[in-house]
């Protein structure tokens, strides 16, 4: 059941919170462990909030969410509950507050699940560098769901939740989506808080939600997005009631393919199912343009100097002092940062501490750093000038289908290109979503619809009336069906 | 571009941090290969292109009137300190 379904449900008196909260307590409990999704599971928290939800329900209060579980990507901080981000330097982290998302969301009534697995300080595609150990993809154990939100996309998709949160630096929540046959949003940079989501990259990462459809997804994200003060990148920009502007045809839009998308490295089952999908769209009326978006190819290069730049100076706030992990028996305050950093961090986060570091040293800040911003407008031009003659760009999600755990774990560069055609959008600070679109030898593959800015509603649009077309999205992984 | 042992270990001591003496080569390695595949970004024109701060435009940084909005949760917060004692975080001794 999807997360609308079970709030009409909830509404209609077929069944209570605490009822369906215990059943996806039990899911969890049965199957949490094979795929290690969840890092922390708040059975209490999780019965108490259903019970309360059940009383506002019972009022006649509460909205299409009350009363609905969820689970949260563990980069958020929950109040008196373990936020490790995957990391072992905040393995012994109580966040002391709530992230806004969290908030939010606790106030539309949602229940608290618990806290799911993903690559440690969200960075990695494939759920390896936890230091939890890596998330198995519901679909096929031996393969990753995808990253860094690799613990709420096998949550969601092994029905352990109905919905989860996630964030998207790089393709964070649309990659894992593709990987697992959900629907992964992200929406426009600034459109949701970033206040209490631990920073990884703070000019390209956006908090978004992984759910079974586009209906699920607009519940979601209207709930969390809006302007909050103690964020001063979110934006002004009032909130429409997405699951109202579901329904808007599909006549008339003007669908641009974007040719650097369907070159070499596109699996070939992959591109079928996507230009499947193409064709889809246009027998509802919409038209399709093959269009070019020439910089588009630097994207990866571009987003390796300036993510790892961010990181770089973000994660500095690691130092052993206020809170995090410390080394033992420090000889001096050097010895501290670099023992307690060098244990605390795994070796994927250290690279791009590193990476980032030498970027932005004395003498290599012009040829890298500032270079990679001057490209990162000429993407953003690219995308502009696209967007002057189509309303939305489709195109694969991913190059290939999930992939196994362990393949590309000692290749970065490798790893690094799983998220060619994602980080477009996050340079751009796009709203993006991925669709599944079709299945390849048994595992999902998405679609990707990304849009200008604050056009979140179009792209839930075009991602429900497909939807309603197929059924891709109601697919279930066999061992959970 | 190759980096060295020695440039990697001055890029660790920047960063803050230990790494091994086993774990050193394959930084070497991999963070060579990555400067290598960030070489690529010479090959863009990018006379003239202001390079780009903010992926909004027209965002102004807003301000907010100077009253206190925060209380004191300073105990609730040194709860996650690995060292306090009187209010105050330890740590190694800096001045001899």
């Amino acid at each position: 059941m999807s997360a609308a379904e079970i709030g009409r449900g909830l509404r209609a008196g077929n069944f209570t919170s605490v009822e369906v909260t215990k059943h996806f307590l039990e899911r969890i409990d049965h199957a949490g462990k094979q795929l290690n999704a969840f890092i922390t599971v708040t059975p209490e928290r999780a019965i108490a909030d259903a019970a309360r939800a059940d009383a506002r329900i019972a009022r006649g209060e509460g909205g299409p969410l009350t009363g609905v579980p969820l689970a949260h990507k563990d980069i958020f901080c929950t109040e008196g509950v373990l936020t490790s981000c995957g990391s072992r330097m905040l393995s012994n982290f109580v966040a002391p507050y709530d992230a806004t998302v969290v908030e939010r969301l606790a106030a539309a009534g949602m229940v608290m699940l618990g806290k799911t697995n993903m690559d440690e300080f969200a960075m990695g595609s494939s759920n390896e560098t936890s230091w939890y150990g890596p998330v198995r993809n519901p679909w096929d154990g031996t393969k990753v769901p995808g990253g860094s939100s690799g613990g709420s996309a096998a949550a969601v998709a092994a029905r352990l939740a109905p919905v989860a949160t996630g964030t998207d630096t790089g393709g964070s929540i649309r990659q894992p989506g593709a990987l697992t046959g959900l629907t992964g949003f992200k929406p426009t940079y600034g459109r949701v808080s970033r206040y209490g989501m631990v920073a990884f990259a703070s000019s390209l990462d956006q908090a978004g939600v992984l759910a079974q459809s586009a209906e699920d997804a607009a519940l979601v994200l209207g709930a969390m997005a809006g302007h909050d003060a103690r964020d001063s990148t979110s934006v002004a920009v009032p909130v429409p009631d997405y699951a109202a502007g579901l329904g808007r045809s599909m006549k008339g839009l003007r669908i641009g393919v974007i040719r650097e998308f369907f070159g070499e490295g596109l699996e070939e089952g992959t591109g079928r199912a996507v230009r499947a999908a193409l064709e889809g769209f246009s027998a509802m009326g919409a038209t399709i343009v093959e269009l070019s978006l020439p910089n588009l190819p630097l994207s990866v290069p571009t987003y390796y100097v300036v993510a790892p730049a961010e990181c770089s100076s973000n994660l500095s706030r690691f130092d052993g002092v206020r809170f995090g992990h410390r080394c033992k028996d420090p000889r001096d305050l050097l010895d501290m940062y670099k023992r307690s950093r060098g244990e605390g961090f795994g070796a994927e986060v250290k690279r791009r501490i590193m990476t980032g570091t030498y970027v932005l040293s004395a003498g290599y800040y012009d040829a890298y750093y500032l270079k990679a911003q001057k490209v990162r407008s000429l993407i953003n031009a690219d995308f502009r000038r696209a967007f002057s003659e189509v309303d939305v760009l489709m195109g694969p999600t991913t190059p290939t289908p999930a992939f196994a755990i362990g393949a590309k774990v000692d290749d970065p560069i490798t790893m690094y290109l799983n998220d060619i055609y994602t980080i477009g959008a996050n340079l751009a600070g796009l709203p993006a979503v991925s669709v599944p679109c079709g299945l390849v030898e048994g595992l999902p593959v998405g679609l990707q619809i990304i849009g200008p800015h604050f056009a979140e509603e179009r792209l839930l649009a075009a991602a429900h009336s497909w939807q309603l077309v197929t059924d891709w999205h109601r697919k279930l992984p066999p061992m959970f069906a | 571009m190759t980096l060295t042992r020695r440039d990697v270990e001055g890029i660790a001591l920047l960063a803050r941090l230990e790494i091994s003496e086993q774990e050193l080569p394959v930084y070497v390695e991999s963070l060579s290969r990555i400067v290598g595949f960030i070489d690529q970004l010479s090959t863009a024109t990018t006379e003239g292109v202001e390079p780009m701060a903010h992926p909004l435009e027209d965002q102004v940084q807003t301000l907010r009137d100077d009253q206190v909005t925060e209380v004191d949760h300073r105990d609730r917060y040194q709860g996650n300190a690995p060292l306090v004692a009187a209010g105050l975080y330890l740590v190694p001794k800096v001045i001899e």
